[in-house]
Order: C-alpha cells, then structure tokens, then sequence
C-alpha cells in the first residue's frame, strides 16, 4: 500500500498535515499568548482560541484565498489559518508598532488586508451585519469572493444575527456564517441563554441552509464549510454552520471560569481535544505517525516561540501614531484652522 | 441658476454621483417602493435599478453594518435611516463600527459610507420622533458630521460627503426639505468642502453662530434685528465636525460677541462645545459672555402650543442679542 495516496475527506497526506499544522500553530501560539498575558507583557482582554481550533483551521481549508474572513474578539486562530504572519500577530498583542495593527488594535482587533482577514470586532455580533455588506459588494461588483463570518453562542442572542441572516436571506448574500457554540457566553450557559437547544430552527426561521457539526473534528467542519461555500460561491446563497466546541480555558485571561467545573473541563480536554482526535483519525487511517505529528509540533512551538521574540523584541508605537489613520482626511479633526 | 428645494437638491445629488460613478448605491427602508419616506429618493430605483437602489428590512443595525461592510469592500453606500431618532439603533455600527475601523486595524482600512438622515422637531411628531441629537455624532472622533441648510449647501456636500473617504452623517432637517433656494443649473458641477463654514449674512456687532434649520431663524432675526440698529453677522457652520473654526473666530474678532444658536437641547450639546471654542480659542475679543439659544430641556411634546414654546423662535434669537449688544442710540 502506498501511504501517499490515501485521502480523509478528499484531502491528500499534504493538506492533512497542514490542518494539523495550523491547528497545533494555533494551540501554541495561545499557550505562548497566555504566558505573555501573565508575564504583564500582553494587556487588556485575551480570548484564547484553544480547544477550537479544528473549526477555524476546518473552515478555513474549504476557502480560496480571495475569500474574505471576518471574525470576532477571538480571532487570532482565524488569522493564522488565513495566513497572517505570527510574527505581526503577537507584535500586536503586545502592543507594539510591528504589529498587524499598528499596536493600536491589540488583541481583539485583528486585520490584514493583504490575507482578508477583514476584522476582529469586539461588539458581540457587530461583525454579521459588517460581513452581509462585504457580500454584498462580492455580489454587485462581481467579484467571486466568499465571505465568512464567525460569532460565539452569544451572538445569536443579539439582535444583529437576526437582522443579519434575514438580510442574507433576502438579498440572497454569498456568506458563512459560523457559529462557534462553545457552551458559555463568557459565563452564561448555552441551556440558561436559548430557548431552543439548536440553531437549525433559527436558520430556518430565515430560510437558510443549515448545518450542526461536531465542532471538534476538523473534518467534519471541513466538509460543511465546503458544501457552504461552494453554495455561496455557486448560487450566492447564505448557509449557517453550527460548530460544536468547547473552551478549554476561560472566555478570557481574566475569567476564573467559576460557572462551570474542573472536571467538566477536564472531561473534555481528555476525550476531546481536536488535535488529539485528529492524530488518531491519521494514526487509523494509516495516512500519518507520530515522527509526522512530532515534526508539526516542533515546527509549530518553534514559530509561536519566534513569534514572541520577534515581539517582545519589537519597538513600541511611535507617540505620535496616537493620532494617526483615524481618517483618511486629515482635516477632518474636529477643528479646521487655517494652514499658518 | 434656478430655484429648486431641499429635497430635489439632495435627490440631483445622488443621481449625478450614481451616474459618475458606479460603486454609488443607495440602501434604506422604502426608499424605493414606498417612494422615500420623505420623497428624496423618488425615481431613484426606476432610474437606477433595484440593485443599486435597494429597499431593506426595517433594521436599522444591519442597514449600518452592512452599508459599513460595503464601503469597506469597495462599494460608496449612502444609507439612509429613516430619521435620526431610529439612529440609535444604528448607533453601535456609526460609531462602534465605522468610526473605529480604520484607527484600530492601523489604517489598513476606510469607511466610504453616508448616512443621510432627518432630525428636528416643530411637525407635532412627538418625543420619539423631533430629537437632534447631531451632538451624540459630533462627540465622535472618526465621524464627519454635516448639517445643510439651503438646498445649494445640502446638493453640494451630499456630493462631497459621497465622494468621501471617511464616514459622513449627512444630517437633514424634516422641516428643510420643502424649502426653496439657488442652485446651479443641472450639468454645471459644483461640491461644497465638508470643512467649510458660510457667512450667510455679514454684520459687524454681533456673531450669531448656527446650523441647519436654525440658520434660517437667525437670518430672520438678524432682518429683525437691523431694523433696530444692531447688525448681526450669521455665521451656518454647515458641518459641526469639522468645525471651520477660523471663520467663526475671525468673525468674532470683527463683532465681539457672539450667540449660539441650536434647535437641540442646551447641555452638555454642540453649542456649548462651539462656545467653549470660542472662549478657549477667542476670549480676549469677546466683549460679553457668549448667548446661547436652544431648545427647551426636556423631550418634544405633541400639543401645538407646547411644541412651540419647547423650540427656539427667531424672537428668543432677537432677545438673546440684545441682552450682550448695546442699543445704540443717538444715531
């Protein structure tokens, strides 16, 4: 038997290893973000993305580059899965000028033009409405970009996911909307917070297409986003993805998680760690082993550890940036003198 | 020229700039069907087509944030919100949104985007429905604020304001649209700066300091006032952020007194941050403390009578004056 040609989900020994490449890039990274947050290196909020990462990296190998991702405060899995440099990444939550950024967005605001990674947004939900407009521009400029939009189980409590799947319905919007339910908007229980368990009745209440998948297995929300992309791709039609996961550390560094138990946490970090999970899929499909495994791992520590240096090593934002790029215009401060 | 409305200036506005330019699309509630709430984007859809003129849901947040998304991704939207008081529900994507992107992403980014809404009160429509609040906007740093008050003003900066790189409230008054005034004829192009003020009558004893609907108040008054000897020079700031700050110091410097004028209430509001300006940037050429006229602290009532004392009239104006500026007599 020849190892190289055997596929998972349509995907080559190749890309089967990337995903698992980016989802232990993505666990390292947050792993070094936290020691950052506790080093006082990193300030403000930090919402880690560990435990998640088989939805983002899932996600984002059903997409083109061209394809637009728009996301949450809990971004920084999506930006690595779409290619924003580590490097740049951590520079921006440790404030500093090499950041993504500028140093002027932090954590919670993420954004690179040059791989459409087109926001973090720290409003719950404020992102639904923003990526209905990027779909919109797809649709009537012609341009055969997808956009994808991911929230928490919080957001589809606000009202803005609801005016936002109407209008997607509506105007028939090439988007993907991704719902990340990790089971706690910050504290709140998903059972205490919906009146219905799933999303599906939500989605149909807008008529759109609608899929619950185990947020856990990579492939799984590979092959979802795919079937919603090419949908929106093909048909300009609107899907939402309900991705079940779990949040193995707090909704930020801030929260000491007295909303739900340690042993409920640890159940699921022991039964249900994606990379876990997804080794074993490779390891039973005969497709990769543990050197595979062990080299990804290496690799990924190695780039989140550079990723530090390159930060903590950075310079911090000139002072006079505190005033910069907040428009275009620069006469559109508040008073107008004339040039003297 | 020629003497057309408002409303019809704002209208040939939009329609020039869809014609200039393609990325121009309109998005609101009944703007097309229903013919626009208060008719200024009649034809428009016809003329255009229903891709670019879009009719939404009544849902003002995802009205903002999608016309924010839009004007992020190549498009020029002009979203109009049906009026200022529905704003709030906006709000969040207006200043949460659009007036933070391109400073917290480093300026990888840019808001194109209008939002064109009505404010003001004196129609009788009630607490819900007369508020300014231009105020909560022009607090914001990232917003462009724009207040028209003559058709020539309010043609002229939706353009510039469509033509913009940074998110512009195009601010109306539900009482201006019907009034008449001087524009250029159709085909002889012209924008108005979005940074500019205008002197709309020059005087030399008093500066009234104004915009939108109570510009035309302080004209009347000033009329008023010349008939007794005071003359008093109507400075229409025309958009309150940026504020032409110089043209209103020059003009103090010249009169040595000034009175602000502003349909919205009195505290913590535009005026007093325009006559704040003035004393931190213009004290020594004030003669007397600064007047500021305003409505009534309190939210609009329905009844006619009521209404009428809670907004200010071209008298409160006249008294307001006279109580900083001598009567001169003997002349």
């Amino acid at each position: 038997m020849v190892i190289r040609d055997l596929t998972l989900a349509g995907l080559n020994k190749e890309q089967l290893l990337n995903l698992h490449y980016t989802m232990l890039l993505m666990r390292h990274f947050e792993e070094k973000a936290a020691e950052g947050y506790t080093l006082g290196k990193i300030g403000g909020f930090l919402h880690l993305y560990t435990g998640q990462e088989a939805v983002g990296s899932g996600v984002n190998l059903a997409l083109e580059p061209n394809d637009v991702v728009i996301s949450s405060y809990r971004e920084h899995g999506h930006a690595l899965a779409k290619g924003v440099d580590p490097n740049a990444l951590m520079a921006e939550l440790y404030g500093r000028a090499s950041g993504v950024s500028k140093g002027r967005g932090g954590s919670m605001h993420i954004f690179s033009k040059e791989h459409k990674l087109f926001g973090g947004y720290a409003i719950v939900a404020a992102q639904l409405p923003i990526a209905c407009g990027y779909a919109l521009s797809a649709k009537l400029l012609k341009e055969n970009f997808v956009t994808v939009v991911y929230f928490g189980d919080g957001a589809v409590d606000e009202g803005a996911f609801h005016e936002a799947l109407n209008l997607a319905t509506v105007w028939q919007l090439p988007v993907v909307f991704v719902c990340e339910n990790n089971l706690y908007s910050m504290g709140m229980a998903v059972e205490r917070a919906w009146a219905v368990s799933s999303l599906e009745p939500r989605a149909k209440a807008y008529a759109m297409d609608f899929e619950q998948v185990n947020g856990m297995n990579a492939l799984d929300v590979f092959q979802a986003a795919q079937k919603a992309v090419k949908r929106a791709r093909e048909t300009s039609r609107p899907t939402l993805i309900e991705a079940k996961t779990y949040r193995f550390r707090g909704h930020s560094m801030a929260d000491p998680t007295a909303y739900r138990s340690k042993e409920e946490a640890e159940q699921w970090r022991q039964t249900s760690d994606p990379i876990v999970l997804f080794e074993n899929a490779l390891r039973e499909a005969g497709i990769a082993n543990t050197e595979d495994f062990k080299k990804n791992d290496d690799r990924a520590l190695q780039i989140a550890a550079k990723a530090v240096e390159f930060a903590d090593s950075s310079p911090l934002p000139d002072l006079q940036s505190l005033t910069e790029d907040i428009m275009v215009d620069p006469t559109g401060a508040i008073a107008w003198r004339r040039p003297r | 020229m020629r003497v057309t409305t408002y409303r019809e200036a704002l209208r040939e506005a939009m329609r020039e700039e869809m014609q200039r330019d393609e990325r121009v699309i309109i998005i609101g509630e009944d703007i097309d069907a229903y013919g626009g709430t208060y008719a200024v984007t009649k034809g428009l859809a016809e003329e255009f087509g229903r891709d670019r003129v879009r009719d939404t849901p009544l849902a003002e947040g995802v009205i903002a944030g999608a016309a924010v998304g839009a004007a992020m991704s190549g498009l020029r939207p002009v979203a109009e919100i049906m009026t200022i008081n529905f704003s709030l529900l906006a709000s969040d994507q207006i200043i949460n949104t659009a007036a933070k992107v391109r400073y917290m992403f480093g300026g990888q980014t840019n808001v194109p985007v209008v939002f064109r809404m009505p404010a003001g009160g004196g129609a009788q429509r009630g607490a819900q429905h007369s508020q300014m609040l231009e105020t909560m906007y022009a607090h914001v740093p990232g917003l462009k604020v724009v207040m028209p008050a003559t058709p020539y003003d309010a043609k002229g900066m939706l353009k510039s304001a469509i033509r913009d790189e940074d998110p512009v409230l195009l601010i109306e008054h539900e009482l201006l649209y019907g009034v008449r005034g001087e524009v250029p004829d159709i085909g002889e192009e012209y924008t108005v700066p979005l940074n500019r003020g205008d002197i709309k009558r020059e005087g030399t004893d008093v500066t009234l300091v104004t915009f939108s609907r109570a510009v035309h108040l302080c004209l009347q008054a000033a009329e008023e006032l010349a008939h007794e000897g005071i003359s008093a020079e109507v400075v229409d700031l025309r958009c309150i952020r940026p504020i032409d700050l110089d043209l209103v110091l020059d003009s103090v410097k010249k009169t040595n007194r000034a009175v602000v004028v502003e349909e919205g209430w009195k505290y913590y509001g535009a005026g007093q941050g325009i006559a704040a300006m003035i004393y931190e940037y213009g004290f020594d050429d004030l003669d007397a403390p600064i007047g500021h006229v305003t409505g009534v602290d309190a939210p609009a009532p329905y009844a006619k009578n009521l209404e009428k004392a809670a907004f200010p009239t071209h008298t409160d104006i006249v008294a307001a004056v006279k109580k900083i500026t001598p009567v001169r007599s003997g002349r």
